[in-house]
């Protein structure tokens, strides 16, 4: 029996956090309703609101008319026919020709797509063609930070577990046996690697949605970021994940938990509140995808937007990997400082000085 | 042999220990006695590494405890603690690991511990679903699973049921038959007493007395006698050089006062027939509540 090195004991930590997660309904139950909800997102609109409204046209220049909308176009004999289909809801309206132009019969509402398509559209010219409309711009936008945002509160979990070892004092045996950083860094690779495994499934997952829902042209979009969006979200996850950890260690009960993880909180939910509000903003976005706590959202956002090079990208990478090296270690001396403390909660002054 | 070398601790302007020194002997059962507060505890967690001294050291074999050592004490702290929501076999074999077992190891000594502890049919149960007895024994096989070096142990037998008490006394003195020193904190002197080798009684954070056992009861052990003749033991009273402190019929109790002991009973002899002569050892309550 030669002991166990600090990297197996770290590695028995990690194992044991994950085996107890993998083992929680609640686990599997979110994570399979985050594919089923990215799978409905990227399928549903295309079975269901995707179908061209129908219209029944009464003579040649109504025929004329239509000849190039997107729309189902059936021939009536007369205004009667037409009208008869419209009450029937066999069309959505019915263009009628009358005198040198046509008329639009509808039964309760003016058919808007009817007549967008009757109308004549002066000639546009772009100079600066935009590749992606506004819309799923927005969506794209809204789906990095969703799930950056998910995940980071996912390290609460490291918090909750800290703070289980502290309610029933395993912590007592824990600490006798192997050191504290073990424990530490053993926690936020276990949650890690929890995150990579979904990460890397919703990665997979993503493509083949949005094929399945025909968005081919999106996906050769959004492929890029979702590449970069992997480091990004696990280095953002390990630099939350460390302060999760001292969140937790910072009280001695469940109940108390609410009180110190005000800090961290903000700082999840801070760069999805920020990004969403400031993405039409490109210097401001140009700050936040170097500020580590909102590069994981930003930075694949410009980079989708085709606002930012990949060398941003490597650059941001870098500030976050060396924040996340600092954080790490700030974070293991308020561990170990406030991990042995029973009672109240322990300030961060506090747990630092007694942090070695 | 585990070694407790002058150890001092204050909590704030409080000083908890005072210079304890004691020494915990290979394949001897050390009962470590005191009241509440008296720093028990406190000495246990610096001895696992859990807790600073602020003066002193702990040592094993002479040399001060490193962390590859300290992870082979086997430790059962004052507060219990174990992961309510995994199930006991898999957690004690997890435990195992962690001290520095393998796997396979870890596998079998749980199984073999769990079976001594009478505790393998609830091995796949979680903790949570365990009597509190029950969960006691698996604090038990926490602390044992990895064949420590050493036994440090908080108030083991506090919350067993007399039974229970057993079966752990039994997994424990066999531990200590293979040569391992085990330190027990306890406050149930009757416990201590039928228990443990040695003792080491700590009072105000200072150690009141320590030793083995049969030479602490000798130390303290007035020179006291019970006296059983036939017929009435009274005429003790009038004689001179002796104490008595109690006679109840043929029954008397006496301490020696310049008489020896064999002129005492000479002189009872001389008077009529001795059923009983023998010294009254004190027990571990009269040393304690003389030394504290």
């Amino acid at each position: 029996m030669d002991g166990t090195s600090f990297a197996s004991a770290t590695r028995l930590v990690a194992e044991r956090e994950i085996g107890s997660f993998v083992r929680m309904k609640g686990f599997w139950v979110g994570f399979g309703l985050l594919l089923v909800g990215l799978f409905a997102l990227a399928v549903l609109p295309t079975v269901f609101g995707g179908g061209r409204s129908a219209v029944a046209a009464v003579g040649q220049e109504a025929l004329a008319a239509l000849r190039d909308a997107d729309l189902e176009v059936r021939e009536a004999a007369d205004r009667a026919e037409a009208e008869r289909l419209v009450r029937s809801e066999e069309v959505d309206a019915a263009v009628v020709a009358e005198g040198s132009g046509v008329r639009v019969v509808a039964l309760s509402d003016p058919p808007v797509e009817v007549v967008a398509a009757l109308r004549t559209a002066p000639p546009v010219d772009l100079l600066d063609p935009s590749e992606v409309g506004q819309g799923v711009r927005q969506l794209v936008i809204m789906a990095f930070a969703m799930v950056f945002m998910m995940f980071g509160m996912g390290g609460s979990a490291i918090a909750q577990s800290t703070v289980t070892e502290k309610q029933t004092r395993i912590v007592e045996i824990l600490v006798a046996t192997v050191p504290i950083r073990a424990l530490l860094a053993g926690k936020i690779v276990g949650h890690a690697l929890l995150t990579i495994g979904q990460v890397v499934v919703l990665a997979v997952a993503a493509p083949i949605a949005l094929r399945l829902g025909g968005h081919e042209e999106l996906l050769a979009l959004v492929a890029p970021a979702i590449g970069w969006f992997v480091p990004f979200l696990v280095f953002g996850f390990v630099l939350l994940a460390a302060m999760w950890a001292v969140a937790g260690a910072a009280v001695s009960r469940q109940e108390d938990l609410g009180s110190s993880m005000g800090l961290v909180l903000l700082l999840t939910i801070g760069p999805y509140v920020a990004v969403m509000a400031l993405s039409d903003n490109a210097t401001a976005m140009a700050v936040l995808s170097y500020v580590p706590f909102s590069a994981a959202i930003a930075m694949p956002v410009r980079l989708f937007a085709q606002e930012a090079q990949a060398w941003e990208a490597v650059l941001s990478l870098g500030v976050l990997a060396g924040a996340v090296v600092l954080v790490v270690m700030l974070a293991a001396r308020l561990y170990a400082g406030s991990l042995m403390h029973t009672g109240g909660k322990v300030g961060l002054a506090k747990a630092w000085n007694r942090g070695e | 042999m585990l070694k407790v070398s002058s150890i001092s601790r204050s909590f704030g302007a409080h000083r908890v220990l005072d210079g304890v020194s004691f020494e915990v002997r290979p394949g001897r059962m050390t009962g470590f006695l005191g009241a509440n507060g008296s720093g028990k505890t406190t000495t246990m967690r610096i001895v696992l590494g859990v807790l600073a001294a602020h003066g002193g050291e702990v040592t094993w074999d002479g040399a001060p405890i490193t962390g590859a050592v300290r992870q082979r004490f086997g430790y059962m702290p004052e507060e219990r603690g174990l992961y309510p929501k995994m199930k006991v076999g898999e957690q004690i074999a997890w435990l195992g690991q962690l001290h520095g077992l393998d796997r396979a190891t870890a596998r079998r000594n749980t199984d073999r511990l769990l079976a001594d502890l009478e505790l393998s049919q609830r091995a796949g149960d979680r903790l949570e679903e365990l009597s509190l007895g029950n969960q006691q024994r698996a604090q038990v096989a926490a602390a044992l699973v990895h064949d420590p070096l050493a036994l440090i142990l908080d108030e083991p037998f506090s919350g067993l049921d007399p039974i229970a008490v057993e079966t752990v006394l039994g997994v424990l003195r066999e531990r200590a038959a293979n040569g391992v020193p085990v330190l027990f904190s306890s406050h149930q002197l009757s416990v201590v007493e039928q228990l443990c080798d040695d003792l080491v009684i700590i009072s105000g954070g200072r150690i009141a007395a320590s030793g083995e056992r049969e030479r602490l009861r000798a130390e303290h052990a007035a020179p006291r006698f019970q006296l059983v003749v036939d017929g009435d033991a009274g005429w003790l009273r009038d004689l001179a050089g002796v104490r008595v402190l109690d006679v109840d019929g043929p029954r008397a109790v006496f301490d020696l006062d310049g008489r020896t002991d064999q002129e005492v009973l000479r002189t009872a002899l001389d008077r009529g027939a001795v059923r009983s002569f023998t010294p009254v050892v004190p027990s571990l309550d009269e040393i304690f509540k003389e030394v504290i």
